[in-house]
């Protein structure tokens, strides 16, 4: 297991969270009925800070974070729940108003940095237009703006690689051309959707470290969205961990990795072969996540789920504090330590 | 102790909204979907109407198509009072105007058809074997299709006509080479592009032959583009061919088509405009139903764009005049 | 970009020669004109005299020796009919066409982006649904059928306008690029809503609203340039189609343009008058194609500039 690196104290999180999401719940209509994709989903993310959505594919993290930027496909709709950013309710407000604070308040990092930018319009251009938009600034002064964007995400020669266009760039280096965008004009929330899925891993690490400085020259608030179990152990201070489009646990990454206080969470962590022995079985989870179509009544996890009881068949287990700042979605989240 | 590796059966995520219906995939959501836009269901059951007339129909009335009574020539249509076989009004020969659109029918469609079947044969198959390979068999191929489509279909038409007999398959063969670069275009671009995908470098790797690669792989990926494209062509090559018949050099008198009746009726243009309007009225009606299946069958083929075909339509309208495309 | 169409020019020359040849070959197939232009009486003497002064009676490969000779220098004989120079006759009759041709493509791009972006933008709404069905009738419309009707209605019943000619002025457009434009302007037209509403759900356009872009700049800056590769290989092949196909249209309302004249001299086995309209109208549709991939590479820059990684 990698080491759990020093975070700073969790003093700021009692102060008033950047981002606050509380009971967001998205349906998807399909040709069988509507599904749920996210049930109920609440968390904060507070400026200083790296919250990260932890969760295999197709749990739902990037459709809360699509539906929290108001860009959900058409078939999907938010049926109840708010994301609220600096007394702003961002699924209440009109889309004027969220669309003066799509790039000045709340932005994202998508995870193709090669589809996300126009194939058919230069770098220069592109990282120039949230200047032009929100500050109604000349050409001129903001491809200047956008060569200053780029030399502080590291892409070296900005002036002439200004004028390139984004399939001239390598994975990396688009990745951070799209950080740049996010960043330009000092958001307070930066939601990252796996932006290092797609790269090898040394890029991946120079990816992170810019993210970390900017987060810190920015004072955002970050929410990494991933499937990576080390990258939250390396780079998140908070962890919010979701199974079948719910919340099941949620923590400061230093608690919850040393002490999971959920099954499923466990079962994520021993799932890492770490000091594994040749010839030893590779711990895994049983069975595999729920048929979105026709999720059981009562706990999301209970058909994989080593503790699972009658209670848990019958009643939906509701995110209880199992700590002074962490809790828990489970019915029996002490004798999680003995599984 | 074994020393096998407990490997978990990797279910692909529930995140593909509908992936389980294996049940109810096939013919079934095809028809649908087919269903499900009403519009689309209409045009087709207009196009196979028109089919089934241009089997059956002449079969049933062609002896009304030639039988000649001059004693009820140009007669209106909208009556009954002649028959109800003219109850579209009758030619100046006093011919039924309805069977000899039925017998038109017949013929148009059957030099509609063969002309795309051949043509897209022909320029598919060329086309992906082109854009597979790439390097010179594709410059060739391009080059040969800019030749055609240089070249005035008419002048090809007339030179067939006078060289050779005649004949509705002369017509056929003029019209399917006319429209060969159309499918060859789209299947090279299509199979060039997919050429350069990972997964037939996969194919490559484990000695797949090119023709083995460009059937199993790429055909199946590019038959969905190419029948839309079949299905719109059908509309240029009835057209075309009434064009041709219109101006003369398609189809011959005692031989009926729809664009031989339009040229027929002009000169009464101010007596009896039933004689033009009617066949033209054909045309569209049947081009226009193959249009509107075109776009189906573009939006059913799409696995990207399905969904839209599987929201029940009233949802889909109530939904869309609230948000737009960019919500 | 010059060396791009550079390339591109040498890479046409090939195809043209090609048409060339084959309007020699086919133009006498179609058969012998001495008929046509002699009458039935006319004795051997005279058929004799016919031949020679037009070069009929020579070899078939001498012939065709003079033919490449005659267009190098741009001169590709006499009209049998007439007299006149062919190539004159061909580029006196050229411009006719192309103002027709020209104006009718301009009208229906015009039409076809606003209608088109307006319907992608709703998509799925009622007034999507019936503008793709107006557009969808309009493209299945046969054009000789919609001229009649026109000249019907609006000429013979209600005589607001010239049944053909070219002297009244602005009227005497109307219906020849009406019933040239209709095509084109549906077949463009639900391309360019197909295309929209391809590119407005592409990520960039996430990206760009994600960075606050107003609908207005997604639609037309973003969007509707990479919409516009597909729509513009269609308004290619529709512009071709225009100038092969304004045949129809010049022989119902008389438009004194190039396709008459093909269609008259096919007619009349005119070879010189052919020749030189057919090579003219190649020689168009080469220009037109070369100039479409350049709009191509200027659009797209992955087209002039592959990627270096």
């Amino acid at each position: 297991m990698t080491a759990v690196a020093e975070h700073p104290p969790a003093e700021r999180v009692d102060a008033d969270p950047a981002l606050r999401v509380e009971g967001l719940t998205v349906d998807i209509r399909t040709i069988t009925g509507t599904v749920r994709a996210v049930d109920q989903v609440t968390f904060a993310a507070h400026r200083g800070e790296t919250l990260a959505l932890l969760g295999e594919s197709g749990c739902g993290k990037s459709m809360t974070a699509t539906a929290v930027v108001g860009l959900l496909e058409p078939v999907a709709e938010v049926t109840s729940g708010s994301a609220r950013l600096a007394d702003v309710d961002l699924l209440a407000v009109d889309r004027k108003k969220r669309r003066q604070m799509a790039g000045t308040e709340l932005a994202i990092v998508f995870q193709d940095a090669l589809t996300a930018l126009n194939p058919l319009y230069t770098v220069g251009t592109q990282l120039a237009e949230p200047f032009r938009i929100h500050q109604g600034m000349k050409a001129k002064e903001a491809k200047r703006k956008a060569v200053e964007l780029m030399a502080r995400v590291g892409i070296p020669q900005p002036e002439e690689r200004m004028n390139s266009y984004p399939h001239q760039f390598s994975g990396g280096m688009r990745q951070r051309l799209l950080i740049a965008m996010a960043v330009a004009l000092n958001p307070r929330v930066l939601i990252a959707d796996e932006p290092t899925t797609a790269l090898d891993v040394t890029v991946q690490a120079q990816i992170m470290a810019l993210l970390k400085s900017l987060r810190s020259e920015y004072d955002m608030a970050v929410v990494l969205i991933t499937h990576d179990l080390a990258l939250v152990a390396e780079e998140a201070d908070r962890v919010a961990v979701m199974y079948a489009g719910s919340i099941v646990e949620t923590g400061s990454v230093a608690e919850v990795f040393a002490d999971p206080r959920h099954p499923y969470t466990k079962g994520l962590l021993n799932s890492v072969p770490v000091n594994a022995e040749r010839g030893a079985h590779l711990k895994s989870i049983g069975g595999a996540p729920p048929d979105l179509h026709s999720i059981p009544k009562g706990c999301v996890y209970q058909a994989r789920c080593p503790l699972a009881s009658d209670v848990c068949r019958s009643t939906r287990p509701t995110l209880q504090p199992t700590g002074a700042k962490r809790k828990s979605a489970c019915h029996f989240p002490e004798e999680v330590t003995n599984v | 102790m074994s020393t096998q590796l407990d490997l978990v059966p990797v279910k692909p995520t529930t995140a593909i909204v509908g992936a389980d219906d294996s049940k109810r995939s096939g013919r079934s959501l095809w028809f649908r979907m087919l269903v499900n836009d009403r519009v689309a269901a209409c045009a087709a059951a207009v196009l196979a109407l028109v089919f089934l007339t241009a089997l059956i129909g002449p079969m049933l009335m062609g002896h009304l198509a030639t039988h000649i009574d001059l004693d009820n020539s140009n007669q209106a249509p909208f009556t009954l009072a002649h028959g109800w076989a003219n109850v579209l009004g009758t030619d100046p020969l006093g011919r039924s105007m309805l069977a000899r659109l039925i017998v038109a029918c017949q013929t148009t469609l059957s030099v509609a058809i063969p002309a795309v079947v051949i043509s897209a044969v022909v320029g598919s198959v060329v086309g992906m074997w082109a854009g597979y390979y790439r390097g010179w068999r594709e410059t060739i191929a391009m080059r040969v299709a800019d030749v055609i489509m240089s070249f005035p279909s008419l002048l090809l038409a007339v030179v067939v006509l006078y060289v050779f007999s005649p004949s509705a398959a002369n017509i056929v063969l003029v019209l399917a080479i006319t429209r060969i670069p159309v499918y060859l275009r789209t299947a090279r671009a299509e199979s060039a592009e997919l050429s350069s995908r990972v997964f037939v470098d996969a194919a490559r790797t484990f000695g797949a032959s090119g023709g083995s690669i460009i059937t199993r792989h790429v055909l199946p990926i590019v038959l969905p583009t190419l029948l839309t494209v079949a299905t719109l062509d059908f509309c240029y090559v009835m057209l075309a061919e009434s064009s041709l018949s219109f101006l003369g050099i398609g189809i011959q008198p005692p031989d009926v088509s729809w664009g031989l009746m339009v040229a027929q009726g002009r000169t009464y243009l101010h007596t009896a405009w039933w004689l033009s309007f009617f066949p033209g009225l054909a045309i569209v009606i049947t081009t226009v139903s193959a249009t509107i299946l075109a776009a189906w069958a573009r939006i059913a083929t799409d696995p990207a764009q399905r969904w839209r075909l599987t929201v029940p339509q009233k949802r889909l309208s109530r939904f869309a005049k609230t948000t737009k495309a960019l919500s | 970009m010059f060396s791009f169409v550079r390339r591109r020019m040498y890479t046409s020359a090939l195809p043209l020669i090609i048409v060339l040849l084959g309007v020699f070959l086919l133009a006498r197939l179609t058969g012998d004109p001495t008929n046509l232009y002699l009458p039935e009486s006319a004795t051997e003497a005279q058929r004799q005299a016919f031949a020679e002064k037009n070069g009929f009676d020579q070899p078939m490969l001498t012939q065709l020796f003079d033919y490449f000779k005659g267009v190098v220098h741009l001169d590709f004989g006499t009209s049998l009919r007439t007299g006149e120079s062919a190539s004159e006759m061909a580029l006196r009759a050229f411009p006719a066409t192309l103002q027709l041709a020209f104006t009718t493509m301009l009208l229906a791009i015009v039409g076809a982006v606003v209608i088109g972006c307006w319907a992608a933008y709703r998509p799925n709404s009622l007034a999507d649904r019936f503008s793709s069905l107006l557009s969808m009738t309009a493209a299945s419309i046969p054009d000789f059928w919609f001229a009649i009707t026109g000249v019907w209605l609006f000429a013979v019943l209600l005589g607001v306008l010239p049944t053909s000619g070219v002297d009244s002025g602005v009227l005497s457009w109307i219906l020849p690029i009406a019933t040239l434009m209709i095509r084109p302007l549906g077949v463009l037209t639900q391309v360019v809503r197909g295309a929209m509403v391809s590119a407005l759900s592409a990520p960039y356009v996430r990206l760009a609203r994600s960075k606050g872009a107003s609908d207005l700049r997604v639609v037309t800056h973003h969007a509707l340039r990479n919409a516009a590769a597909p729509a513009l290989t269609v308004a290619g092949d529709l512009a071709v189609g225009l100038i092969n196909g304004a045949v129809v249209v010049e022989a119902i309302f008389g438009w004194p343009g190039i396709g008459k004249l093909m269609i008259d001299a096919i007619l009349q086995r005119d070879f010189a008058v052919l020749q030189a309209a057919v090579l003219l109208t190649a020689v168009s549709i080469f220009v037109l194609n070369i100039f479409i991939d350049a709009c191509y590479a200027l659009l797209d820059a992955r087209v002039r500039e592959p990627a270096r990684v």
